[in-house]
């Protein structure tokens, strides 16, 4: 497992019925490319977040596919509509297997 | 090659190019979520009375998007770090069962104010110490824990942590009195010439910011907006490991962090920036 | 060792990284486009990209992408070792087809991003990024 991988989320706690609200997330993670080699100059082997989703009460907001050329700590900012109360699920699936979650609830104002 | 054959050497050879526009500092102002205003430019403090007019911070000679991700606390990766530090706070570590928490209580009150007067002398020990110096006490005499390593993650995060609580306050550290042998050393390194390169602080840092040193901006070198995060190595930076990197840049044999050499500079440094607001943790190339 | 740019720089073999010369765009990098778009035309316009003229660091590099009415967009990196960078879907709840993120570059090269809109048509725009090394920073 990846070392102190944190997913950090940024998305508002109430929402009018069918507003765009603006979500942010960043999660800490090395995003080792597979480019790099170690002081004995054999290749340090791909480890990256490959993929990253976004779903309100099951349904997809966004759906990214990512490479190496995402910087360490990948950052994304997108926007989602929220039609009702519910749960803003996050998901990270990194190279060895492991997957990251997060929800936020989202109420109605 | 003698002192006087180097300058216009490196001259030619471009790497001081002068009157580049786009290396002038950048006017524009530093709001943190959409909160607090920070004083990122203001007239020199009688630190520097003589060598400076104004007093500017890094943040100004760094490009638009790397302004904009400081200004939000959620878009500063820098920020990670102290939330890890957080939690460190609230653990306990060491033989005396005690965590930071233990004796400080809650870290926005009881640091609120402390970043911005460090280094200080502390007159127990009688020695200036540097907030990683104090953290490190406080582990070993009071928490009875180990040490953290002075550059390492653990550390540098804790200081960004102590740091963040403390931004928007002016940096005001003392100049006189006890510490003013160990003020008067740091002013005398940073104004020494090192290296093969025969380089001090001042001649890039006084002498020519605003200007481009091969395709990087020379700021002032103000350290209000240490702890650091930089893009190019994407995690946080502390003040002594980048003034390694500097005198290492110089072609000198670099100090120690830790040594006494970077806790003098590191005083005197701090103080060039007095009435800056504390900004760490920043974000910088 | 530290993720730093003069590491990942050392391995790129043959790859000229001062100021303002081009890197070499990638084969790999048309072979994406090609398999993405199945050999289609691509429109100018409807897809907007942002990115920085010249990169404060090349390790870290903010883009934006947008393109109202898209399915997918593919972002490419014409002139990094492997060209691919994200490719992003958007769904029924995606409020605009809109997204940001960092992203790393090798050197100066054109950013390339390619819509492809829900009527089955592809729209792309690009942008050169001038990315550099040097000075005492690194």
């Amino acid at each position: 497992m990846a070392d102190n991988v944190r997913p950090r989320v940024k998305a508002p706690r109430k929402a009018e019925p069918g507003e765009a609200v603006t979500i942010k997330t960043l999660i800490s993670h090395p995003m080792e490319s597979g480019q790099r080699k170690d002081s004995d100059g054999n290749p340090i082997p791909r480890s990256i977040i490959h993929r990253f989703t976004c779903e309100f009460n099951g349904e997809m907001v966004v759906d990214v596919a990512m490479e190496p050329a995402i910087s360490t700590n990948p950052y994304f900012e997108f926007e989602a509509v929220i039609p009702e109360a519910g749960d803003l699920k996050f998901t990270w699936y990194d190279d060895d297997g492991d997957v990251y979650e997060e929800t936020k609830t989202v109420a109605m104002a | 090659m003698t002192r006087t054959a180097l300058i216009p050497t490196l001259l030619g050879a471009g790497v001081i190019a002068a009157g580049a526009a786009f290396a002038d500092p950048v006017e524009d102002t530093l709001i943190l979520n959409e909160d607090i205003e920070l004083t990122t430019w203001t007239e020199a403090p009688a630190a520097v009375e003589g060598a400076l007019s104004e007093v500017i911070s890094g943040w100004h000679f760094r490009g638009t998007e790397t302004r904009a991700m400081q200004s939000d606390d959620f878009d500063n990766p820098g920020m990670i770090f102290v939330e890890d530090a957080m939690a460190s706070w609230d653990t306990v570590e060491g033989e005396a069962g005690k965590s930071c928490a233990s004796c400080h209580g809650d870290v926005e009150e009881s640091m609120k104010g402390v970043r911005a007067v460090y280094p200080k002398w502390n007159e127990d020990a009688g020695e200036v110490r540097t907030l990683e110096m104090q953290v490190n006490a406080c582990r070993t005499e009071n928490m009875e824990a180990e040490p953290l390593k002075y550059t390492g993650t653990d550390m540098t995060s804790m200081v960004a942590l102590i740091s963040s609580v403390s931004r928007g306050l002016p940096v005001n550290v003392a100049t006189d009195g006890p510490v003013a042998e160990t003020w008067e050393a740091g002013k005398e390194l940073y104004y020494t010439r090192t290296g093969q390169l025969e380089l001090s602080c001042a001649n890039c840092h006084e002498d020519n910011y605003g200007r481009m040193i091969r395709a990087d901006h020379l700021s002032q070198g103000q350290i209000n907006g240490f702890p650091v995060y930089r893009l190019k190595n994407t995690k946080l930076n502390s003040v002594h490991a980048r003034f390694k990197g500097c005198v290492r840049d110089t072609r000198a044999e670099t100090y120690k962090p830790g040594s006494p050499e970077f806790v003098a500079l590191e005083l005197y440094v701090a103080s060039r920036g007095n009435g800056l607001s504390v900004e760490g943790p920043s974000i910088r190339n | 060792m530290t993720l730093t740019r003069r590491s990942v720089m050392v391995m790129g073999a043959g790859a000229v990284v001062a100021f303002g010369l081009p890197m070499r765009a990638s084969a790999a990098g048309e072979d994406k486009i090609a398999e993405f778009t199945g050999g289609a035309d691509m429109a100018e316009g409807g897809i907007t990209l942002s990115a920085p003229e010249i990169a404060e660091n090349g390790n870290t590099v903010p883009i934006e992408v947008s393109a109202p009415g898209a399915e997918a967009i593919l972002v490419l990196a014409m002139g990094n070792p492997t060209p691919g960078v994200a490719e992003f879907r958007f769904g029924p709840l995606a409020a605009s087809q809109t997204a940001s993120t960092r992203i790393r570059l090798a050197g100066t090269q054109d950013v390339v991003a390619i819509a492809k809109m829900k009527d089955g048509s592809f729209a792309r725009a690009s942008s050169n990024v001038k990315v550099t090394i040097g000075g005492c920073g690194g």
